[in-house]
């Protein structure tokens, strides 16, 4: 992997003429997007707050920034990019495939506690 | 007769041995294996809190409300501000790790000590933030009041602004002193004893007509709900168990006891990490500077301690969102 690197970033839109000049640019993407969840975060726009598939849209809009600067530290730092085909799908897909389930699991568990504490006969507060 | 050497005939052929069908080197392959089940025990503990914060999402605390400090800006709210330079200064020492992979593969070994040494900088400013943060939230700021039900109740004035107990708490004089081993049996001990007492923060209360509580109970717009006065003297005087400052594992001044222990467990775990990370970085950053990988002739050993430290930034970025932005 030490010979080839490819130097394209957003599926080859951008392509950079050495190693070093993709690392700066993928910095400069990383700084953009963190900036951009920061401002959300502090003002939290009234809009974004409606709710979707369960949750907030501000939320599920932080959740797809996060994995797109995942995205780019896995593949251009740890050169995710230059590893074959077998190794990335090893790593990635199995995974994502395992930490979707246990989420899935926990948080779904998670809801019906609440609905227990909520609806049923608990006292929580007294 | 002479010979005993079996010549399976497989030699140079696909399964003849000294293949690498995934073209990276048994080290790296082995990083890989070690981030992999990691990433899975972070995965873990963020599923952990998620899985709390929905079986308590009507009364969880706010991040924005509980991370506002910023060091040398005393009495200063700045939500977030802090956490996000943590976070740039993480992605900026990754930067230079792997800058300083790239120097290794140009064998440029001036090159690779100056990056190993800034990532190591960078490695331990965030440290030193991460102690200054958890210092902080142990500390606490506002104090607030235990329920019998063992929830928190915080203190607002008539604006919805927060009130600390220090503004309006007049300690009266106490005969009630910390139990210390001492005093007793060597066994028997207390933690250190709450500035105020109850009946002090009642009377402080009493004395401030224009205060409010606010319960940790969210409302439809999201923010916590504020009792009348009425029921916020009720509340006070009826539910009210014991003052609580700052932070511990049993309590915390910020809402569900949950939310301090997931707050240790998962930023102390990272933070772990990135100790640990420092560490490896500086034995590397010594062997670069001594030569060793200078005459094994490759930079293999940056490369792998670098996968580490990639991922220990890639973690940084789920907790940063999962703790203090969702």
């Amino acid at each position: 992997m030490a010979h080839a690197h490819k130097l394209g970033i957003l599926r080859g839109l951008i392509t950079f003429k050495s190693v070093t000049h993709k690392i700066w640019g993928v910095l400069i993407l990383l700084t953009i997007v963190t900036t951009v969840e920061v401002v959300l975060g502090i003002y939290k726009p009234e809009p974004l707050k409606a709710h979707f598939l369960g949750m907030k849209l501000l939320n599920w809009i932080f959740i797809i920034l996060t994995i797109v600067k995942a995205y780019y530290i896995t593949w251009d730092f740890m050169h995710m990019r230059d590893e074959v085909k077998a190794l990335r799908r090893m790593v990635v897909w199995t995974t994502v495939f395992l930490i979707i389930y246990l989420i899935f699991i926990l948080l779904q568990e998670g809801g019906y506690v609440f609905d227990v504490f909520k609806n049923g006969y608990i006292k929580t507060d007294f | 007769m002479s010979t005993s050497v079996v010549s399976t005939g497989t030699e140079g052929k696909t399964w003849g041995g000294g293949n690498e069908p995934l073209q990276a080197s048994y080290g790296k392959m082995m990083m890989w294996f070690f981030i992999v089940s990691d990433a899975l025990t972070f995965s873990g503990f963020l599923a952990a809190y998620g899985f709390s914060r929905f079986k308590f999402i009507e009364t969880w605390p706010i991040a924005d409300e509980v991370f506002t400090h910023v060091p040398f800006l005393h009495g200063q709210e700045h939500p977030m501000i802090y956490v996000a330079f943590m976070t740039f200064v993480l992605i900026m020492s990754s930067v230079t790790m792997v800058l300083a992979v790239d120097a290794g593969h140009h064998l440029n070994k001036a090159k690779v000590t100056l990056y190993m040494f800034l990532t190591i900088i960078g490695g331990l400013i965030f440290v030193g933030s991460q102690a200054w943060e958890w210092a902080t939230f142990i500390k606490g700021d506002y104090g607030a009041v235990q329920t019998k039900g063992g929830n928190i109740i915080q203190f607002v004035n008539a604006e919805g602004h927060r009130v600390a107990l220090r503004d309006f708490v007049v300690a009266a004089p106490t005969e009630r002193e910390q139990l210390e081993r001492k005093d007793g049996f060597w066994f028997q001990k207390e933690g250190s004893l709450p500035t105020y007492t109850l009946n002090d923060v009642i009377s402080g209360f009493d004395a401030h007509p224009d205060m409010l509580i606010r319960t940790q109970t969210l409302n439809e717009h999201g923010h916590k709900t504020v009792l009348s006065r009425g029921e916020s003297l009720q509340m006070l005087k009826n539910n009210g168990k014991h003052v609580v400052e700052g932070a511990n594992l049993h309590e915390n001044e910020y809402g569900s006891p949950l939310f301090a222990d997931f707050f240790f467990f998962i930023t102390g775990f990272h933070g772990f990490h990135v100790l640990t990370g420092v560490i490896i970085n500086i034995i590397i950053f010594f062997n670069v500077i001594l030569g060793t990988y200078e005459k094994r002739g490759s930079y293999e050993m940056v490369e792998k301690v670098g996968l580490y430290w990639h991922f220990v930034d890639l973690v940084w970025v789920f907790v940063f969102t999962f703790f203090y932005l969702v």
